[in-house]
């Protein structure tokens, strides 16, 4: 299999997932963006004037009705809980109990009214106080300016409130001091947090509303009670609980109209309703379904109240009362005002006139937010913008010239009635349908749409699961189920869009990807099943290989069972909200349970014990091997990174008791001098610790000895990227206690240095990517040329002798050797590291990413990442032990639990980096580290949050293909036992295993479809945990916690997706790129001994021309620029080679053996000619 | 011969249980108010110091793997001090492997710790008790092909299921029911302790019903 398909394969399965997503995002989220503009008083949107009607000074646009407004909001009151029904003689506990609202509303008709008051979705309480405030469809995520805070950026009532010199106060539920800091005159908020406790809000607030009413110190009093709605979580309504707790609301609100002046609004109203068992967040009538309650002590209404009570969106509320308070609607605002509490001066002439200007007013602002809002993004549809456009500019011009005309008095009483009930009805229509297209876009979920990206997700994971199992099929398999289903899925895309196009419709790119995503899903799974069949049949052909292939699979079944458990208990774990906010201490519990059943099962089956002799056997006794305690020591250390790693942890504010781990905050926060100084070396420390073993581990295979550009980068590159670093972290965690003077020099440090290591590791990364060959190959056959090169300098025989002398003894030195080491007249060709180019290659570019994350995340953290490197390293070797002592023949695919655990270690890690899937807890820090509070575009802050937020997401996806190659590259230790015995056949055998990753290029049909099968189980996995996600949230949209838990989860997981597919596929294309370089790296090696390779077919009378693999025994001088760099002499330089090419019989011996056993046969057979 | 010894196998792991429900209900007649949830440490104590008492009684009387012959008062003695020290060193080694798992390190380090001496009562003491201080003989034991009769075979049972039940036990912490028994390491001792009544149980029923597929080596 060639490298391009493996990639577009793996493009393409990641395409698909990417559809899923998409499609069940714009199903599930609904987004909006808010916009910074306010209104003023200043605002030209005052209607014309009619002629016993101008403004009074000093109120804005209308004149001010009310001087005072009490807005008592009961959370979650139903509009069933306020309706009081004389004829119901056994009501329910939630029914008949605010019976003082209908004996005001039937006492005083004219004072008081009962509407129902309906809430938009999403239906949980910040939303809704948004709603409440703005005027607009908040929805789940309002792209702002500041993600930072919940706080409210948007033009509000309480802003204008403020603006406009009155005095807000608030007492009841604290999310309001989020929402609104500094905005309020005075206020007593109580925690909401906590679900089960009924009374301590409603308590709270009952002690300070009376005194506050009675003090007069405010213009706007708001009461946010929360009983009823903790009641309803924790009983649900039809409880007893409920009763009392609306007869208390019953008995607050008698109380305090008692306390009302002349001059104040009551308003009553409850945010949402709830279901039967007392949830709310969607959008079913029960949660919608609240209740408003309007009363004043002068009259209110200009007629008395309708049969059925109104109902009113809950939007309208706001340009009601900013009007009423004589306070300009709020820029963003989309609803209609309530017309009928402008009544005007009594008669109906009077009212009509005054509700058309309120209507004037309405419908000008809410068209001047259409248009400003149609500039900024392209949601709304535009041929509906239009036609409300034309709507509005009709009905305004009418509007004036019918006021022109009242002057000149042309008008007769009946037909300016009429006029004027037509006008009114033309602006209501304008703002209904305002709304309408409003709410079509922002407020409402797409059932089909969730269902369909769901299935699509769950499509592309079955898909991933069988193509990953097929892995070893042949070629035309891949031809056949990547091409068509690629071309199907053009063929649909462009079809699609030539559709769109003739009919002038939008072209919606993520509805054409995702069918086309669908159409080649399909295309695939029905030309897997055409197959299916013919292996059915092949099986059934031979029935005895079928039972056996029957029994095998059953027992591959079984091994699978623990892996795919514990990818089930995780999975699972999404679907409750309390594990989703303990996923920080699931993921690590999970790994450990995975590794500790891994050995168990090893223990289990005998491999971890000593093969049992005949003595042992007799006493029943067995002992642990040495490798055994090995993979013990492993799985220890392994447990304590799993439980250091816990101590990196941010908090939730689910979790009141947790405390936030101290490595999180920033060096600079720390008052304590000597602990500043401790840790700052510390941290320092295990940056240096990190490229030390990096470096180690480089020279220890062999790939720190060539002259390359990248080993240079290496050798050199680190050390400097590390002191960029480390001058960073001191600069930056001394900042704000430098002296006056410095502090521009520190300015230009602070983005120096960061930029500095930007440049050193794309140039890093660029290096590698030119030249990721990190090879010495010495070449020893060349031993003509001049021994001694000519002394260019200054001509005296003493220095003469001392430029000649080393170089005669240098090459001495080399041809003894080399004819020590192998006999006669031999050619070879040293190639030191070729064992481990793959893995160094990964090595060093993880390395790069590593520094690069670590200088976007605070200084302390640093620790998390080494711990991070050390358990990845862990995990790696504990699985290539495991499969050792298991003596899995299989070595070209990586078993299901390795991939688990893997992954399980990045979403560990993604926690013990101090991240949390909330937004709150965002790092936004990073995106100014090595800038200077400015960004001219979005682009890059949001490339350095996100490197920031998913770095262990990153790195673990990118180092996902040493999971393949770590188990050649550890191959060497095995042969080390065997090295005492000298005899050609152990020899043999121990070259043999010396050909560690290069035994992955001997069949490199294998090692393709081996990429392609770990990116597909990564991809699975992965998808799985997504689709758990998603279907979390689809199921659980109803539920109290999806905004708060479920839709952030999601929105992580998802991003955390994309992330990780992306640097997977990054990852295997280094790996790729890597190999490319190895084979022009080997065709070079040969193009160079042309002329001894014609004498190779002479001899042999073969063109294979394939290279003999050799390992050096004898100890050789780490080589690094030609400088002996390391004082060693005795120590074994794993996985490097000697090429030989040359002819005599005896140089083969230690060559491949197939090779070799045809050579020999040949040699005999020419041997029998003759 | 062994239908007779599967006998006296249920016997003694229904003792077991038995005492296990006595532990819960007696003291509360001696002691003031105590309950198996409200006073959790002092259930703990006693149901450990119980049934290892009644193991140590048990495999005193029932003798399911006769000592070595050479056993003089010497050789008792240091095979029983063998034994404490290893039945302190797993009840150490346990309360490591539970921090490690995510308890808490400094906080509550009694209740860790008992924890740990209950998990050490249904495994390793039992092990002692069949086994001897011989961790070649446990680590045979504990494999595939292991068991050399049906105490072997139960003892791999209520071993597994016990641990089984620990590790069940941790998945209703996180759960926020407010429940008592959500409270650390409630959840989890008890599902040691239901495990190990489970495995106790399933222990004579499944040799029962395996009984023609278990051939054991003789030694």
């Amino acid at each position: 299999m060639q490298r391009w398909p493996v990639l577009l394969f793996l493009a393409w399965v990641c395409f698909l997932f990417f559809a899923g997503i998409g499609l069940f995002m714009s199903g599930f989220l609904l987004t909006r963006i808010e916009l910074a503009h306010s209104s003023s008083c200043s605002d030209p949107l005052t209607p014309p004037p009619w002629d016993r009607q101008s403004l009074p000074p000093g109120s804005c646009w209308m004149p001010q009705r009310f001087s005072k407004a009490v807005l008592v909001i009961i959370d979650a009151l139903r509009f069933e809980f306020a309706w009081f029904n004389p004829a119901n003689v056994s009501p329910l506990p939630y029914e008949n109990k605010l019976s003082f609202l209908h004996h005001l509303a039937t006492s005083q008709p004219r004072h008081a009214r009962l509407y129902r008051f309906r809430a938009d979705p999403p239906t949980a309480t910040m939303q809704r106080i948004k709603g409440l405030t703005t005027g607009s469809l908040p929805t789940f995520i309002d792209v702002g300016s500041n993600f930072a805070t919940y706080a409210i950026q948007e033009d509000n009532l309480l802003a204008q409130l403020v603006q406009n010199g009155r005095k807000v106060v608030f007492m009841g539920d604290d999310t309001w001091e989020g929402l609104f800091p500094k905005k309020f005159f005075r206020s007593y908020f109580f925690p909401s947090f906590n679900v089960k406790d009924l009374h301590t809000v409603d308590d709270g607030i009952l002690q300070h509303l009376y005194p506050t009413v009675d003090g007069g110190e405010w213009d706007l009093l708001i009461a946010h009670f929360l009983g009823v709605d903790h009641c309803g979580h924790k009983h649900g309504p039809v409880h007893p609980e409920m009763a009392k707790k609306l007869t208390q609301m019953n008995e607050m609100l008698r109380s305090l109209v008692d306390h009302l002046g002349n001059d104040t609004l009551l308003l009553v109203a409850g945010d949402h309703g709830m279901t039967e068992t007392g949830d709310h967040g969607g959008d079913s009538e029960k949660e919608v379904n609240a209740a408003l309650f309007v009363y004043s002590k002068t009259p209110l209404f200009g007629t008395g109240p309708p049969e059925e009570p109104e109902a009113v969106p809950q939007v309208n509320l706001v340009p009601t009362v900013a009007l009423l308070l004589g306070v300009p609607i709020p820029y963003s605002n989309i609803g209609e005002v309530m017309a009928e509490l402008f009544p005007g001066d009594g008669d109906a002439l009077s009212a009509a006139l005054q509700q058309l200007s309120v209507y004037h007013v309405n419908a000008k602002q809410v068209d001047r937010f259409l248009h400003s809002y149609s500039l900024v993004a392209q949601d709304l549809p535009a041929e509906q913008l239009q036609h409300l456009q034309e709507i509005f500019s009709t009905a305004v011009e009418e509007h004036v010239q019918l006021l022109a005309q009242m002057q000149e008095a042309v008008l007769v009483f009946p037909e300016l009635e009429s006029r004027l009930g037509n006008l009114i009805s033309r602006f209501q229509l304008y703002l209904r349908e305002a709304r309408a297209v409003c709410t079509q876009t922002w407020a409402r979920f797409h059932p089909l749409r969730m269902v369909a990206g769901c299935t699509l997700i769950a499509a592309s994971c079955l898909l991933c699961y069988v193509t990953s199992e097929l892995a070893t099929a042949s070629d035309s398999f891949y031809r056949s189920c990547l091409l068509y289903p690629l071309l199907w899925g053009l063929v649909v895309a462009v079809l699609l869009g030539l559709a769109c196009t003739f009919i002038q419709e939008g072209l919606d790119l993520l509805l054409v990807s995702s069918w086309a995503a669908a159409v080649s899903q399909v295309a695939f799974f029905w030309r897997w099943w055409g197959r299916q069949p013919k292996r059915a049949r092949v099986a059934s052909s031979q029935p005895p290989l079928a039972a056996i292939g029957l029994r095998q699979r059953l027992r591959a079944w079984l091994g699978l069972a623990f892996p795919m458990g514990i990818l089930l208990f995780r999975c699972g774990a999404m679907f409750s909200d309390s594990f989703v906010v303990a996923e920080a201490r699931v993921a690590p519990f999970l790994l450990a349970s995975l590794v500790v059943l891994l050995v168990g099962k090893l223990h289990w089956d005998g491999r971890l014990t000593v093969p049992e002799g005949p003595k042992q056997q007799l006493l029943g006794f067995s002992s642990y091997r040495k490798e055994s305690w090995y993979l013990l020591y492993l799985v220890a250390v392994l447990l304590v990174c799993l439980r250091l790693s816990i101590f990196f942890h941010q908090c939730r504010e689910e979790i009141p008791q947790c405390r936030p781990s101290l490595f999180i905050a920033p060096l600079a926060s720390l008052r304590n001098t000597r602990a500043k100084n401790l840790f700052y070396l510390l941290c320092v420390a295990s940056l240096v610790g990190l490229v030390f073993v990096v470096r180690c581990w480089l020279r220890h295979y062999g790939n720190l000895n060539s002259s390359d550009p990248l080993v240079l980068f290496v050798r050199w590159g680190f050390p400097l990227v590390v002191i960029c670093i480390a001058c960073y972290w001191a600069v930056a965690s001394s900042a704000e206690d430098s002296l006056g003077k410095l502090q521009e020099l520190v300015q230009v440090a602070l983005v120096a240095f960061p930029w500095a290591v930007y440049g050193l590791v794309s140039v890093g990364l660029l290096l590698l990517l030119c030249n990721p060959m990190t090879v010495f190959a010495k070449d020893t056959r060349e031993s003509a040329g001049p021994i001694v090169t000519p002394y260019l300098g200054v001509p005296s025989s003493e220095v003469d002798f001392l430029h000649v002398i080393p170089q005669i003894y240098r090459r001495m030195q080399e041809s003894l050797k080399s004819r020590l080491e192998r006999g006669s007249c031999k050619a070879t060709v040293a190639a030191y590291g070729l064992g481990s180019v793959y893995s160094a290659a990964l090595v060093i570019a993880l390395t790069l990413l590593g520094f690069l994350l670590l200088l976007l995340h605070s200084e302390r953290l640093s620790l998390a990442f080494l711990l991070l490197f050390l358990e990845a390293f862990v995990l790696l070797h504990i699985h290539t032990r495991a499969r050792s002592l298991a003596g899995d023949a299989e070595p070209f695919s990586v078993p299901w639990h390795a991939v688990i655990s893997w992954l399980l270690a990045a979403s560990q890690f993604f926690y013990s980096t101090g991240h949390q899937p909330i937004f709150p807890a965002i790092h936004w820090n990073a995106a100014f580290v090595g800038f200077h509070l400015d960004h001219s575009t979005n682009l890059l802050p949001a490339v350095l949050v996100g490197a920031n937020t998913f770095a262990s997401h990153i790195l673990f996806a990118v180092s996902c293909p040493l999971l393949l190659l770590w188990p050649f590259v550890c191959e060497t230790p095995s042969s080390q036992r065997r090295k005492p015995k000298k005899d050609a056949q152990e020899e043999l055998q121990e070259e043999e295993e010396h050909m560690m990753e290069m035994r992955l290029r001997e069949s490199p049909e294998r090692f393709s479809a081996a990429l392609l099968q770990l990116g597909l189980k990564y991809l699975f996995i992965l998808g799985m945990q997504l689709l758990a996600c998603v279907c979390a949230t689809m199921i659980l949209r109803r539920h109290l916690m999806v905004w708060k838990v479920f839709a952030p989860k999601f929105l992580f997981e998802a991003l955390g997706f994309v992330v990780s597919s992306i640097c997977l596929l990054l990852g295997i294309s280094l790996v790729m790129r890597v190999d490319c370089a190895v084979s022009t790296w080997f065709s070079q090696l040969q193009l160079r001994s042309e002329p001894r390779l014609k004498s190779c077919r002479l001899l042999w009378g073969t063109s294979d021309t394939s290279f003999c693999l050799l390992m050096l025994k004898s100890p050789l001088q780490k080589h690094g620029n030609l400088v002996p760099s390391v004082p060693s002499w005795g120590s074994r330089v794993a996985g490097s080679y000697v090429m030989e090419k040359s002819g005599s019989p005896a140089s083969i011996t230690g060559s491949d053996p197939r090779f070799l056993l045809r050579q020999k046969f040949e040699v005999r057979l020419k041997k029998n000619k003759i | 011969m062994k239908e007779a010894e599967i006998k006296r196998l249920l016997a003694a792991n229904l003792l077991c249980v038995f005492s296990i429900i006595l532990t819960t209900t007696v003291p509360a007649f001696f002691l003031d108010s105590f309950s198996v949830l409200g006073t959790h440490l002092t259930w703990l104590c006693i149901c450990s110091v119980s049934i290892s008492a009644l193991n140590i009684v048990l495999c005193l009387v029932l003798k399911p793997n006769p000592s070595p012959k050479r056993s003089s008062f010497a050789h008792k003695i240091s095979r029983f001090l063998k034994c404490c020290i290893y039945f302190f060193m797993s009840c150490i080694l346990f309360h490591v492997i539970i921090v490690l798992y995510g308890a808490p390190l400094i906080e509550s380090v009694t209740e860790t710790f008992l924890f740990a001496v209950l998990l050490s009562t249904f495994t390793t003491l039992h092990c002692l008790c069949m086994l001897g201080p011989n961790i070649q003989a446990w680590i045979r034991v504990f494999s595939k092909n292991g068991a050399m009769s049906i105490w072997d075979n139960s003892l791999q049972i209520t071993t597994m299921c016990s641990i089984l039940g620990a590790w069940f036990g941790a998945f209703p912490i996180p759960l926020d029911w407010d429940r008592p028994w959500q409270v650390w390491p409630i959840s989890c001792s008890l599902g040691a302790t239901f495990g190990y009544m489970a495995g106790l149980i399933i222990a004579p029923l499944w040799i029962h019903w395996n009984q023609k597929q278990l051939t054991y080596k003789s030694r």
